[in-house]
């Protein structure tokens, strides 16, 4: 019972960060909310995965878990550097 | 019976942790202090949420994945905050007025 408990507050949250994503006057914004549904959709797949008694799905929110950090830490360089790593956008292109 | 009221106790703290954050990232009027709410959230309550699934669980291998999973959420919600605040700073956004201009 506590994890339905538990997963209608993470829901809850989710659609919180997603009215901030949708309000976020700037785009950091954005990613914040982005970050913060990620890991929140980690905490939502762990508490599922007792909720129907399905072990295995701890896996999938470890594998979420990293690929949100990796997701957010991409978008930050992309938006500080105008781009990801290939030949250096020259300043006047970046905005 | 103690494991499972203290496993309730965690997993409803950590609920509670997490709509705290949720209503202090709408709520708030700066960047920052919402950044501050977000990262509220992401330690404090997954840690306390995962904790509670951990010993709901007990010694099996499920709670040794929730322990990597909390190991992994200790480092990476601070770090992709950190990344972010970062940014945020390095692109001049401008800080709340009401801090006196400094961060």
């Amino acid at each position: 019972m506590m994890f339905a408990a538990s997963a209608v507050a993470l829901v809850i949250t989710m659609a919180l960060a997603l009215v901030r994503a949708l309000l976020g006057p700037t785009i950091f914004d954005r990613v914040l909310a982005a970050n913060m549904m990620a890991t929140k959709t980690t905490l939502l797949i762990a508490v599922l995965g007792f909720l129907t008694g399905r072990p295995d799905f701890t896996d999938i929110a470890l594998v979420y878990a990293l690929l949100n950090f990796v997701g957010t830490v991409a978008v930050l360089k992309f938006m500080a550097h105008g781009t990801l790593g290939g030949a250096p956008v020259p300043e006047r292109e970046r905005q | 019976m103690i494991a499972d009221a203290l496993s309730w106790l965690l997993i409803l703290g950590g609920g509670g942790c997490v709509l705290v954050g949720g209503i202090g990232v709408i709520r708030l009027p700066d960047f920052y202090s919402r950044l501050h709410a977000a990262g509220l959230t992401d330690t404090l309550g997954a840690a306390l949420t995962v904790l509670g699934l951990i010993v709901q669980s007990g010694w099996t291998l499920v709670s040794v994945k929730l322990a990597i999973i909390l190991v992994v959420l200790f480092f990476a919600s601070p770090t992709g905050s950190h990344a972010l605040a970062a940014a945020a700073r390095a692109s001049g956004l401008p800080v709340w007025p009401g801090t006196g201009g400094r961060p």
